[in-house]
């Protein structure tokens, strides 16, 4: 009897149907792959060994998740008050622009500099995302259109900022000055020299410790109980006394904030200075699936960051083999869908297994 | 004055080139989210439109085969996100986001696997291109060459439109398929198909968003990159929003885009003020319009709502 309701347990669950979606998501970019005349033996064989080859690999795998985390705790957490946070781009943006300007225009000690530039990070994502939700409390806009439009004004705003002359750096091409020394997030010499990744930083403790805090307001404080409340029924969050619109502006801010920050982890970790944009970076677009994989959980989009990231870091080795990267969107594109479809794989087995039973 | 007609024959001209991508993908968003489906797949449907409507304009040297190719393009992807949510009855947010995910991975992908592992495909011949209303009528740069020697498509449009108003509001299809956005129930009740009418109208939108991408291959430029789509297909769906979900109202609101980008256009020849703070305009008379004129959205009420046949 026990054994059984593990079965079904696994069967009612999300992460079976993420498994077999990913399987799918790799058939269908095999097929691809054929089509272009590619060995998906080699190109997947490529992406395994770019990813657990080395132990610095693994390193760089968390170094690639750390924003995507970030920016898909940012979309999950706004989800979960039912509102679909395609903003997360632009927050982003705000993010690692000001984290930037903090860490180049600021000269304090470490101790002061590194918490302020991810302040500033945070409360810009934070006041990103919070005007766009006081467009929709107030004068009732649509979130999606205004999300998008802030997405391009930071898009530019940033361009403009770097090119800048306090900003920019001289004759060193369409990037901004390095941030100062005192602003880095990088692991000690010592920790980069022995894992053997360059880039490796504290943001993937601050990513992971974040995940942590979003899933105790969720699960354990009233806020969180709120915020799910108007998310499942608006209406009758708002008959049982709970101030929907409240609810929204607090959901949007933090997670505008999370996106801040994953700006932040960005520069202050990885990037060590912002280039101009020429498309959009798609750190927030990426998000959405993060936070769509990780069933909108803040576990959930930990496991899914570093899968995310995993790919995209073996994904750019995947030149090397004369494969195009892009694989790896095709392949996050079908996953994406076959778990949209996921209820009817859920009802199908279900069912079978309910018909087994009663026949047994 | 001479040089006002020149600047203002230059205006119209850069917004005859912006704004036809934009409504053509307006149109289609219109059609799919008043049937009740949300589609912000618009996007990847451009950019494989763009990408299908270059590789045959280079093949074929046909610009109306690779336009048409192009729309085909944006609609077989379109087939995918209708059965997903028609069908399946997946979130219709995740699907598009997925289909944004394929159309571009699927472009850049199959570009680079033709043109020897290049982004970018190869440059076509100007006759590929869709061709030119009034060529060599005009003497080049005057007034009249800029405002009446431009795409054919540029001018057609607003035909293009105009037909879609004319669907919407005078035809039994356009009010079954208003009614599948707001009530889906009693249309079902009254013995319309909704599935029919909900897949005719997102193979439609992503008809015209490939159409929509095709004109930016083949007529503003004339090859596919990776970066030629980037964020108008959102901008096309903000202007649905925009114009309130109605035909007319998407055109007027791709016009103040198109009418925007023509001004940076104008504007950044100058080389006065900064070129991103001159592409911040679109945006921010969008919101200024939303914030003073528009306000509510009415979206369809059923709008995202799957729906479940009762027979």
């Amino acid at each position: 009897m026990k054994k059984k309701s593990i079965g079904r347990r696994i069967l009612e669950g999300n992460f079976l149907y993420t498994v077999i979606a990913i399987v799918i998501g790799f058939l269908i970019g095999a097929v691809f792959l054929e089509i272009a005349h590619i060995s998906p033996a080699v190109a997947y064989g490529k992406l395994a060994s770019s990813i657990f080859g080395k132990p610095k690999y693994w390193f760089y795998t968390l170094t690639y998740a750390e924003p995507i985390i970030l920016t898909g705790l940012s979309v999950a957490f706004s989800f979960r008050t039912g509102i679909f946070n395609i903003g997360a781009e632009g927050q982003y943006v705000v993010g690692a622009l000001t984290a930037t300007v903090l860490g180049i225009m600021l000269d304090v000690p470490a101790a002061i500099h590194i918490p302020i530039c991810l302040l500033g990070a945070a409360a810009a994502g934070f006041l990103w995302s919070y005007i766009v939700g006081l467009m929709k409390v107030k004068r009732g806009i649509h979130e999606v259109i205004s999300f998008i439009m802030f997405n391009w004004l930071a898009f530019y705003l940033s361009n403009y900022v770097v090119n800048l002359k306090v900003i920019h750096k001289e004759g060193g091409g369409e990037a901004s000055k390095d941030i100062l020394p005192s602003a880095s997030i990088l692991f000690p010499q010592s920790v980069r020299t022995a894992t053997g990744c360059t880039a490796f930083n504290w943001g993937i403790v601050l990513a992971i410790g974040l995940a942590i805090l979003l899933w105790v307001i969720i699960e354990r404080t009233t806020l969180g109980y709120r915020l799910k409340a108007v998310g499942f029924n608006r209406s009758a969050a708002k008959a049982a006394g709970i101030n929907a619109d409240r609810s929204v502006l607090q959901a949007l801010g933090i997670s505008g904030a999370m996106a801040g920050l994953g700006g932040a982890v960005q520069i202050l970790g990885m990037g060590g200075r912002l280039a101009q944009y020429a498309t959009q970076e798609g750190f927030g677009f990426e998000g959405i699936t993060v936070a769509l994989i990780g069933a909108s959980s803040p576990i959930g989009c930990i496991i899914s960051g570093i899968f995310y990231g995993a790919m995209k870091y073996g994904g750019s080795k995947l030149t090397m083999v004369k494969a195009p990267a892009e694989i790896v969107d095709i392949i996050m594109g079908c996953v994406i869908i076959v778990i949209g479809i996921s209820q009817v794989f859920k009802r199908l087995f279900l069912g079978l297994a309910s018909k087994k039973r009663a026949a047994a | 004055m001479g040089s006002f007609i020149t600047n203002l024959g230059l205006l119209i001209n850069a917004t005859l080139i912006a704004t036809p991508p934009l409504l053509l993908a307006a149109l289609g968003s219109c059609f799919s989210e008043r049937s009740g489906v949300v589609n912000i797949g618009i996007e990847g449907m451009m950019t494989i439109g763009a990408f299908t409507g270059a590789v045959v304009g280079l093949l074929s040297g046909n610009g109306w085969l690779a336009f048409l190719c192009g729309g085909l393009a944006g609609a077989a992807l379109a087939v995918i996100h209708a059965i997903v949510c028609i069908q399946f009855q997946a979130d219709q947010t995740i699907a598009g986001t997925a289909i944004n995910f394929l159309g571009t991975g699927l472009s850049v992908f199959l570009a680079k696997a033709m043109f020897d592992n290049s982004s970018d495909t190869p440059p076509m011949d100007p006759s590929s291109k869709l061709p030119k209303l009034f060529e060599g009528v005009f003497p080049s740069g005057s007034f009249g060459a800029n405002v009446l020697n431009n795409y054919v498509m540029a001018y057609l449009v607003f035909a293009v439109a105009a037909l879609c108003w004319f669907v919407f509001y005078r035809t039994k299809f356009g009010y079954h398929l208003r009614a599948c956005g707001e009530h889906p129930e009693a249309c079902e009740s009254l013995g319309v198909d909704v599935y029919r009418v909900r897949y005719v109208c997102v193979i439609l939108s992503g008809f015209l968003a490939g159409c929509g991408g095709a004109f930016v291959t083949l007529a503003t430029v004339n090859q596919f990159r990776p970066s030629i789509i980037v964020g108008q297909g959102f901008i096309a769906i903000a202007a649905v929003i925009f114009g309130k979900f109605s035909p007319g109202g998407a055109m007027l609101a791709c016009l103040l885009f198109g009418f925007c980008t023509g001004i940076k256009t104008l504007v950044s020849q100058g080389n006065v003020i900064s070129p991103n703070l001159i592409s911040m305009i679109p945006y921010i008379v969008t919101i200024l319009a939303l914030l003073i004129f528009v306000g509510r959205a009415n979206a369809p009420a059923a709008n995202g709502r799957p729906f479940t046949k009762s027979h």
